[in-house]
């Protein structure tokens, strides 16, 4: 190892660490501003999220969006593409999930409505980042500008839908018909039972399941296809990739289709597993904290869940703060978010050059060590 | 109709100068090579602070320097991240608008206890609508009267100050050494630096205009159009507003026209819910909402002209050495 390089241990270990410990450092005074104690606050945080059965399983119901958010964050940051979008391609995908379970849940079982409403679902999604995709690939605009559009068109869609279309007649709620025992997935209380715990109110259902196994597809797909090494090669140089004989067009429209269709996978918890139905607004936000998912998990599966289970814990600790100190409000998570993607994205490289001085400096001294011996024989 | 018709082009007015600002500021930080899709957070922070000091001392103007400063701030993290530190531009921008949102929302509620909203403001603490000379007088005047009544005369100072600004903008940017120096390191920053100007400095200036007007847009939602802060208030017109940058290909008077443009849709938004056109009956109120971000994406994609960022625009400058 040359002057200037780091362990991988201290590259995806130590300063992601660093970065999220300056992150809530900020957090804690942000909390002692509004006249609370932040120990205290962590303690109940910890407790709401993982102290009893229904909290860790609102904690995993949360992780489980993040863990598709964050996934198709970091598939479109291997092919060198920011997709602020994930937002509206989630809530577009809650289109196709729903259209599935309308038209399935009173003649099939949920096991048959479940892989086309995942389909449909993926399908929307892909399609929506597709859109952006093909405009940066073959008319040039910006990807990043182009998302975010997008997410606002969807919301303009997606109200002009609940509220024109799906619509029950009579109602006045702008959501669709609750869907029958076919539109619905199971629960994983079994899951929590096993371990003597009891999942309460919780709806962690199995797309927790499928979130995991797009986490392991997806780490396969990046490091272990043709396609991905493609992808991986245009995010760290286009100029060589079209050198190399690839189509940087072709692979943006199929990185962002499947950025858009994992985002869209989301929709499957929401929709299928916790509403029953469409309505207004279900991504909350999930999206977003995508972004913040990819960056803290450095755009790598094992991080992301790892990272997706923080910003769950996050969630879910953060509505146990709420309700027990009257200070401080969900906006907390929201302030948090933005800490942690300011220092763990923006500054991601803000302690960096200290930390390679003390390590070249350690390597150094080691090395004087070693020479000093043979200068003597 | 022709009332109505002023009244329409009278709230396209208003509802455009948040954007104005903002628009605005968006020009100078990225004409230097930072982009910034932070201008929301800002906005919406400073939005907070005009409302929160303004309720606290009563008075507008320190609320509106609260509101400057506090974006100010805001611009500089921002610019501290993408100029010093090199980090992307995105995220920063990503970073500044989830902390101005939560932030605003978390202080807001501990501070007056009103579910993040600031209490009511007295006019003292406001821009209130300034009525010309004559105004009264000419109102019954056909044609004239009506443009004059509602559409010259009657605003806040903020709106004066935001066409003013654009005028302003313009000398500035394409009749300054600072606006020549401004373009060229948005294009070509290495240029900028072997004629011996800073390329730091210059988008450190650039970036702290951009947390000014921001400044201004944020305390217009809240001291001018509205009476107090509500949560989430600037509700994506940072967005909008850097629609109508890129719509106006980054040059200030087209910014203007763009501006008034989306605040026309706004208004008319407003006005056409419920209404039923002779043919095609209702139209949804969506379609009107989405259009900006429409008819953002075709200008984008090159359907209708082109729009073309500054060259140097979201890449950090490392000096070669």
């Amino acid at each position: 190892m040359s002057r200037g390089e780091l362990p991988r241990w201290v590259d995806y270990g130590l300063i992601p660490l660093l970065n999220l410990a300056a992150a809530f450092l900020v957090a804690g005074l942000v909390v002692i501003a509004v006249g609370e104690n932040p120990l205290e606050a962590v303690e109940l945080m910890l407790f709401g999220a993982f102290g009893y059965g229904e909290g860790f399983g609102f904690t995993l119901y949360y992780a489980t969006n993040f863990i598709f958010t964050g996934l198709a964050v970091a598939v479109a940051f291997h092919a060198g593409l920011f997709n602020i979008g994930g937002e509206g391609q989630a809530y577009v995908a809650g289109l196709g999930v729903a259209i599935v379970c309308l038209l399935l849940d009173r003649f099939v079982p949920w096991w048959i409505t479940a892989p086309f409403a995942l389909m449909a679902g993926a399908a929307f999604g892909a399609f929506w980042a597709f859109v952006p995709g093909y405009l940066q690939a073959k008319r040039g605009s910006h990807i990043v500008i182009t998302t975010i559009m997008f997410n606002f068109i969807a919301a303009a869609l997606m109200t002009y839908m609940l509220v024109n279309v799906l619509r029950q007649p009579g109602s006045m709620a702008p959501e669709s018909r609750t869907f029958e025992e076919g539109g619905r997935i199971p629960r994983i209380d079994w899951l929590f039972e096993w371990f003597g715990g009891n999942l309460g109110g919780a709806q962690t259902n199995i797309s927790l399941f499928l979130a995991l196994i797009m986490a392991f597809a997806v780490w396969v797909f990046i490091w272990r296809t043709r396609l991905g090494y493609r992808m991986r090669t245009l995010g760290q140089n286009p100029t060589a990739a079209v050198y190399a004989g690839m189509r940087p067009p072709r692979l943006i429209m199929i990185a962002m289709a499947i950025s858009g269709g994992l985002a869209g996978m989301m929709a499957l918890n929401e929709i299928m597993g916790v509403h029953g139905r469409l309505i207004l607004e279900f991504a909350g936000g999930a999206g977003f904290v995508g972004i913040a998912v990819a960056l803290m998990g450095r755009a790598h599966p094992v991080g992301i869940v790892l990272a997706a289970l923080l910003f769950g814990a996050l969630y879910q600790g953060g509505a146990e703060l709420a309700f027990s100190m009257p200070s401080i409000t969900r906006d907390m998570i929201i302030a948090i978010q933005g800490l942690v993607i300011l220092f763990a994205g923006a500054l991601e490289g803000l302690f960096r050059p200290a930390i390679v001085r003390i390590f070249d400096a350690m390597r150094d001294a080691r090395k004087r060590g070693n020479d000093a011996p043979q200068a003597a024989e | 109709m022709f009332g109505n018709f002023i009244l329409l082009l009278d709230s396209t007015v208003r509802l455009s100068m948040p954007l104005l600002f903002a628009a605005l500021a968006g020009l100078y930080s990225e004409r230097s090579g930072v982009f910034d899709i932070g201008l929301e957070g800002k906005m919406l922070a400073a939005a907070f602070a005009a409302a929160a000091v303004g309720v606290l001392t009563g008075s507008v103007w320190l609320g509106l320097l609260a509101g400057i400063g506090i974006s100010v701030f805001l611009a500089l993290v921002h610019g501290f991240a993408c100029i010093t530190a090199r980090g992307n531009q995105i995220v920063a921008g990503v970073a500044i608008n989830f902390l101005a949102a939560g932030l605003t929302a978390l202080i807001g509620h501990a501070y007056f206890q009103r579910g993040g909203r600031t209490p009511g403001l007295d006019d003292d603490a406001r821009f209130i609508p300034i009525n010309w000379p004559g105004a009264e007088a000419l109102r019954d005047v056909p044609i004239i009267g009506p443009i004059y009544f509602e559409l010259i005369s009657g605003h806040n100072l903020l709106v004066y100050i935001g066409f003013l600004t654009v005028a302003v903008t313009w000398f500035v940017v394409f009749r300054t050494r600072f606006g020549l120096r401004l373009r060229a390191v948005g294009e070509n920053p290495a240029a900028v630096d072997t004629a011996g100007i800073s390329v730091t400095l210059m988008r450190y200036q650039a970036v702290i205009i951009c947390g000014v007007l921001c400044g201004f847009a944020g305390a217009y939602l809240s001291t001018a159009q509205s009476a107090s802060f509500v949560p989430n208030m600037s509700a994506g017109k940072g967005f909008i507003a850097l629609a109508a940058l890129i719509f106006a290909k980054w040059r200030p008077v087209p910014v203007l026209y763009a501006c008034l443009l989306f605040g026309f849709l706004d208004a008319l938004g407003i006005r056409l819910q419920g209404y039923a056109f002779p043919v095609i009956g209702e139209v949804p109120v969506q379609i009107i909402q989405a259009l900006p971000y429409i008819l953002t994406v075709v200008l984008l994609a090159g359907f209708i002209g082109r729009a073309d960022p500054p060259k140097a625009g979201g890449v950090p400058y490392v000096k070669e050495r």
